[in-house]
């Protein structure tokens, strides 16, 4: 039984990670039916930047909110240098362009940050907290919670505001938002610059309990990617559900299985959702119509 | 009354094909200017040139007396230019109702922090929006269907759908691409007092149509392309007299329905 619970607090602390850049990839598939592969980049940043600049002599709260800034910045840059220009490019060829992008960006962190492993200590010491005979780490409450408090100011973001509204009718239609007056490269720019926030947010709070190096972003993605597809690409909700449920699947199979299928995990519901049910738990049929 | 709308020489080219070629005419308020001609004569293109979806190579057009030649649809939107497209851009997978309020959109300007704490000034605003939107609905016959999924009308029904939301916008000018296109009879004599109406209240309107009956019986002013090119213009009785007119659209078009 408490075998069973500290494979659950492993598994939604990962899923908490999965689930945030799963909603990155929401986003901006959102606004532009784009899927980001540069996504787990992101997080990759934000959990480097934050050491970088720890290290070099800033409080952590304050490292950690500049990555996250100068990670959204960056998420800019790469729609304003890479994704812009290509504009009226099929959807298949920007995505080539985001995997492009992400080499990149791996690429470059590994000249600027070197090849080493990277960490910064945990928020809240890390005195590991006993639950029912399993243990969970303080820093784990602070990934799960970046995740639930992202998903709900995201919600109310694209329910309640006029400007996420916005981006929702750039997604149905781009040319119907132009014509009711709405800037769609402003929206884009938007998501860019929100995703890559919360991948980076994703890093912060990960990087003390996973460590962090240039490599890591590739796996993030693709993880995030199969949470976002198991859940539907595109919901919100179903890229909460679908991440925490990769997280939680990877840690019951590592626990009892092996740890050595861990990984397989991801792409094994990558496969199941792509034969069984390609528009996932929560995604909507395309309603196209000439 | 000056010219709400004018264009000069206004030509584009895809290829070695002049898609439209020197075209110039000006719409003033409360007039309906119909452009017609026969399938493939460039009326759509003029159309995507004038509402900034395709950049001309060469030409001028001014809105309200400032040159807005190839600026972006949504700029011109916020400068009072409206349209509705042949082939629909409606919001599929949104309510009907909600399509109507996307039109909304420029009217509301409230600030993103106000929005998310629910302030009274945010909720009355979208209060006013969704009050404005149910209007127009009722305007154009579809307040029953308000809360359906847009993308479940009947064409005609999306048609109409898409005139109230390009009237959410409060234009000065609108463009219907073949608002009857798909229309019973009775649909299309709706729509008919609807533009009336419409223009009525001061808007230009400017209109491509293939129901000649509907054109010939609204219209103060006509345009006629062919290949590009204007090959006359006058009101209706004058247009519908030009033997070139005669030649190159009504004598030898056999299908007035079909697209174009």
């Amino acid at each position: 039984m408490s075998e069973l619970l500290q494979f659950l607090f492993s598994g939604v602390t990962v899923g908490a990670v999965y689930a945030l850049v799963a909603l990155g990839f929401t986003i901006i598939y959102n606004a532009s039916d784009v899927v980001n592969f540069a996504q787990g980049e992101f997080v990759m940043l934000g959990g480097m930047i934050t050491f970088a600049a720890h290290a070099a002599g800033l409080p952590l709260p304050l490292a950690a909110v500049s990555a996250i800034v100068l990670t959204a910045g960056l998420g800019v840059a790469m729609n304003k240098l890479a994704i812009e220009p290509a504009r009226g490019a099929p959807v298949v060829s920007l995505i080539i362009i985001t995997i492009g992008a992400s080499i990149f960006i791996q690429g470059a962190a590994q000249i600027v940050f070197g090849k080493q492993i990277h960490s910064f200590p945990a928020f809240s010491g890390d005195a590991p907290i006993r639950v029912a005979g399993a243990t969970i780490l303080p820093q784990s409450l602070w990934v799960i919670g970046g995740a639930v408090a992202v998903f709900i100011a995201l919600w109310l973001f694209f329910t309640r505001t006029l400007l996420g509204r916005a981006v929702l009718a750039t997604s149905n239609n781009r040319l119907a938002a132009q014509l009711v007056g709405i800037n769609t490269n402003f929206v884009m720019t938007l998501s860019f610059a929100l995703s890559a926030g919360i991948g980076a947010l994703a890093g912060v709070l990960a990087t003390p309990i996973t460590l962090t190096a240039y490599n890591v972003g590739i796996a993030f993605a693709l993880k995030g990617f199969a949470g976002a597809m198991l859940g539907g690409m595109g919901n919100p909700k179903g890229a909460l559900v679908g991440g925490f449920s990769i997280g939680l699947i990877e840690a019951l199979t590592a626990g009892y299985l092996s740890s050595t299928y861990k990984d397989a995990a991801a792409f094994v519901v990558i496969l199941a959702v792509l034969f069984f049910m390609p528009q996932g738990l929560f995604g909507r049929k395309s309603t196209d119509r000439v | 009354m000056s010219a709400l709308l004018s264009i000069e020489g206004l030509g584009i080219g895809f290829g070695g094909l002049r898609a439209v070629d020197d075209v110039s005419f000006s719409v003033r308020a409360g007039e309906i200017l119909s452009v017609i001609g026969p399938n493939g004569a460039g009326k759509t293109t003029l159309f995507n040139m004038i509402s900034g979806v395709y950049r001309p190579d060469a030409g001028r057009v001014t809105l309200d007396g400032q040159d807005v030649t190839a600026m972006e649809p949504h700029l011109l939107a916020r400068r009072g230019l409206s349209r509705t497209f042949q082939n629909l851009q409606i919001f599929q997978s949104m309510s009907v109702l909600d399509n109507a309020i996307a039109g909304y959109h420029l009217r509301e300007s409230g600030s993103v922090l106000a929005d998310l704490l629910a302030l009274p000034a945010s909720r009355r605003r979208a209060r006013d929006a969704e009050a404005g939107a149910r209007a127009l609905l009722a305007r154009v016959g579809l307040e029953r269907a308000a809360e359906r999924e847009a993308g479940n009308l009947s064409y005609g029904a999306l048609k109409r759908l898409e005139i109230a939301r390009a009237l959410a916008l409060d234009p000065k000018v609108l463009l219907l691409d073949e608002p009857a296109a798909g229309c019973n009879a009775v649909e299309t004599e709706e729509i008919d007092h609807l533009i009336a109406e419409v223009a009525a209240s001061g808007v230009a309107i400017l209109l491509v149509e293939h129901d000649m009956k509907l054109v010939m019986r609204i219209s103060n002013h006509i345009v006629v392309l062919d290949h590009g090119e204007k090959i006359a213009e006058g009101d209706p009785a004058t247009v519908s007299r030009n033997p070139a007119v005669i030649a190159a659209y009504l004598g030898t078009e056999e299908a007035p329905h079909a697209d174009g």
